[in-house]
């Protein structure tokens, strides 16, 4: 939008209110500088070496390995959380119970915890001789310095997303269907599997889209707890760091102009699905 | 007491088997992490615990985060004020792509919000041979991890505000300025009361992830002990360089910082439901 275009376009539309012209030009000078300008560096960077050069830095084993990585694993904790938060969020609605605003208060943990204090917890917690990975090892299982370690990492810092987008939409659907559905017949769980569920598409699909947004970006948690060795449990995001170490600043940041374009894919994905929350509502 | 159960109520069962699981889940993925940081802070005592926070290193590292907080922080809150004052207050194209846009940073990875900054001021990057001609220096000092803080807290405090004002309207503002108040004293003396908790709520939460910031930070810190490591980045330090009480001392700082924020988020939420419900609803 060019300055005379705007500002005529400011001086039609101005109404009573002032500072259009102010505000407007503040919040896009702001956002281009701090967000917009540098996004547009990563992508320059990216394809500086042309189309061919962002393939190659692509597309070598070890940075496909972390891409598949990182968002499958993102993939499976969204489902994850998705289910369990559910369940988390039908309790919080639907029951009374002692302690219910204190665990209420506790979903939101993973969003106020800073990540490398998580990461370092759940390290502790999942070696070998911690308190859960001691349990686990006894069975033969291995979480810590795995790639389920870096599952359990997103599973937990995506949990809030799931719940937090379910929590309203439960406690503002109407009981009336419920009820209707039981005069005709229906056991409480078919109601919940049949009538319930399908109500809540749209509002688990997009909390499982943010948690997986969030999983597959995140770095602080997972570091500690993954192990990170190339091609088996080492992420995208922490890839870019190596490759930034190495002054590869291309391939770095092909990686991130990767995950960029699957921040817009979701970013996009996610007004969609809102749009047909707020229509189903 | 009836026999009949209420047709949407679930069996005591199902309820009993619900509940177990939440519960569980909980305790498992949230409460055992935080207890773990609490129980290794303090496991050799509590005079452990303080040397670890005291210790001239850990102490550079707190003052460095409230001090990227502290200017990171007021120009987020600037900003959001001034994006949902557009967005709430005027009529324009593009609106509903802008809001897009302010929430991007959300959803972008912290590691690329500070890859692009290096893109940008590192000495390869855009910027970064001319600034430093002039001895400015951005990356490995303060003024990349304030850059950087600011990418990913860049929407908390406008995304709280946008739906709060959209959903109060014009109505106030208009009659306070056909009444002839000035544009300044209609924004003091009538919008910012009826937002004020709205944006308390937003700048908590914009604190805390400020505060808390690893990813992005970590790439533009350089990791120059005293001088460029905030408390997060002191953690990952001593962690790594297995001094776990000592890195235990400032996690189990940071957690109490957080544990602080949830019980005033959550005292927020109580006592001033109705405005902060406005914004929850969209």
């Amino acid at each position: 939008m060019s300055a005379i275009g705007l500002s005529t376009f400011a001086r039609r539309n101005r109404g009573v209110l002032p500072g259009f012209g102010l505000s407007l030009g503040f919040t896009v000078f702001y956002l281009s500088m701090i967000v917009l300008i540098p996004l547009l560096a990563l992508f320059a960077r990216a394809f500086s070496n042309g189309m061919d050069g962002f393939w190659t830095a692509i597309s070598t084993p070890r940075v496909l390995a972390s891409l598949r990585l990182s968002f499958g694993m993102a993939a499976l904790a969204a489902l994850i959380d998705s289910v369990f938060g559910f369940v988390i969020a039908w309790v919080l609605v639907r029951y009374r119970f002692p302690g219910k605003s204190f665990l209420d208060a506790l979903i939101d943990l993973p969003f106020a915890l800073p990540t490398a204090v998580a990461g370092i917890a759940l390290s502790t917690l999942y070696a070998p001789n911690g308190w859960i990975g001691s349990l686990l090892i006894t069975h033969g299982i291995r979480i810590a310095y795995t790639p389920w370690g870096v599952l359990v990492a997103m599973t937990f810092i995506g949990l809030p997303f799931t719940v937090r987008t379910l929590q309203p939409v439960l406690s503002e659907q109407g009981q009336d269907v419920e009820e209707a559905a039981a005069t005709l017949g229906a056991t409480r769980l078919q109601t919940i599997a049949r009538v319930i569920v399908p109500m809540l598409v749209p509002a688990m699909l997009t909390g499982a889209a943010m948690a997986f947004a969030r999983g597959v970006g995140e770095y602080g948690s997972i570091i500690f707890l993954a192990g990170n060795l190339p091609m088996i449990s080492e992420i995208a995001p922490l890839l870019i760091i190596t490759k930034l170490e190495q002054y590869d600043y291309a391939g770095a940041a092909a990686i991130g102009a990767v995950m960029l374009m699957a921040s817009f894919v979701m970013l996009l994905a996610l007004n969609g699905l809102q749009g047909w929350a707020a229509k189903r509502r | 007491m009836s026999k009949f159960r209420p047709a949407t109520e679930d069996p005591l069962l199902l309820r009993v088997t619900l509940g177990v699981v939440a519960i569980g889940f909980v305790a498992l993925f949230l409460v055992l992490p935080l207890v773990i940081v609490f129980k290794e802070a303090f496991a050799s005592g509590i005079r452990i615990f303080w040397t670890g926070i005291t210790e001239p290193d850990a102490l550079s590292s707190v003052r460095l985060s409230l001090l990227v907080a502290a200017i990171a922080v007021p120009f987020n809150t600037l900003f959001g004020i001034a994006a949902a004052w557009t967005i709430a207050k005027f009529d324009f194209p593009g609106k509903a792509f802008l809001v897009t846009l302010i929430d991007l940073p959300f959803s972008v990875s912290p590691v690329v919000s500070g890859l692009i900054y290096v893109l940008v001021f590192g000495m390869q990057g855009w910027f970064g041979p001319a600034l430093a001609d002039y001895d400015v220096h951005i990356l490995f000092a303060l003024p990349g991890l304030v850059l950087a803080t600011i990418f990913v807290t860049f929407p908390f405090v406008a995304r709280e505000l946008i739906p709060l004002m959209v959903d109060q309207g014009r109505d106030e503002e208009e009659a306070a300025v056909s009444l002839g108040a000035s544009g300044f004293s209609t924004f003091w003396n009538v919008t910012l009361p009826n937002i004020k908790w709205g944006l308390l709520y937003g700048v908590l939460l914009c604190n805390a992830r400020a505060l808390g910031e690893f990813g992005a930070v970590s790439v533009v810190s350089g990791h120059i002990r005293g001088a460029t490591m905030t408390m997060p980045l002191h953690v990952e330090l001593l962690y790594n360089n297995y001094d776990y009480v000592g890195a235990f001392s400032v996690a189990a700082l940071l957690a109490m910082l957080a544990l602080l924020t949830l019980a005033l988020k959550t005292l927020l939420e109580w006592r001033y439901a109705d405005e902060l419900a406005a914004v929850h609803r969209h």
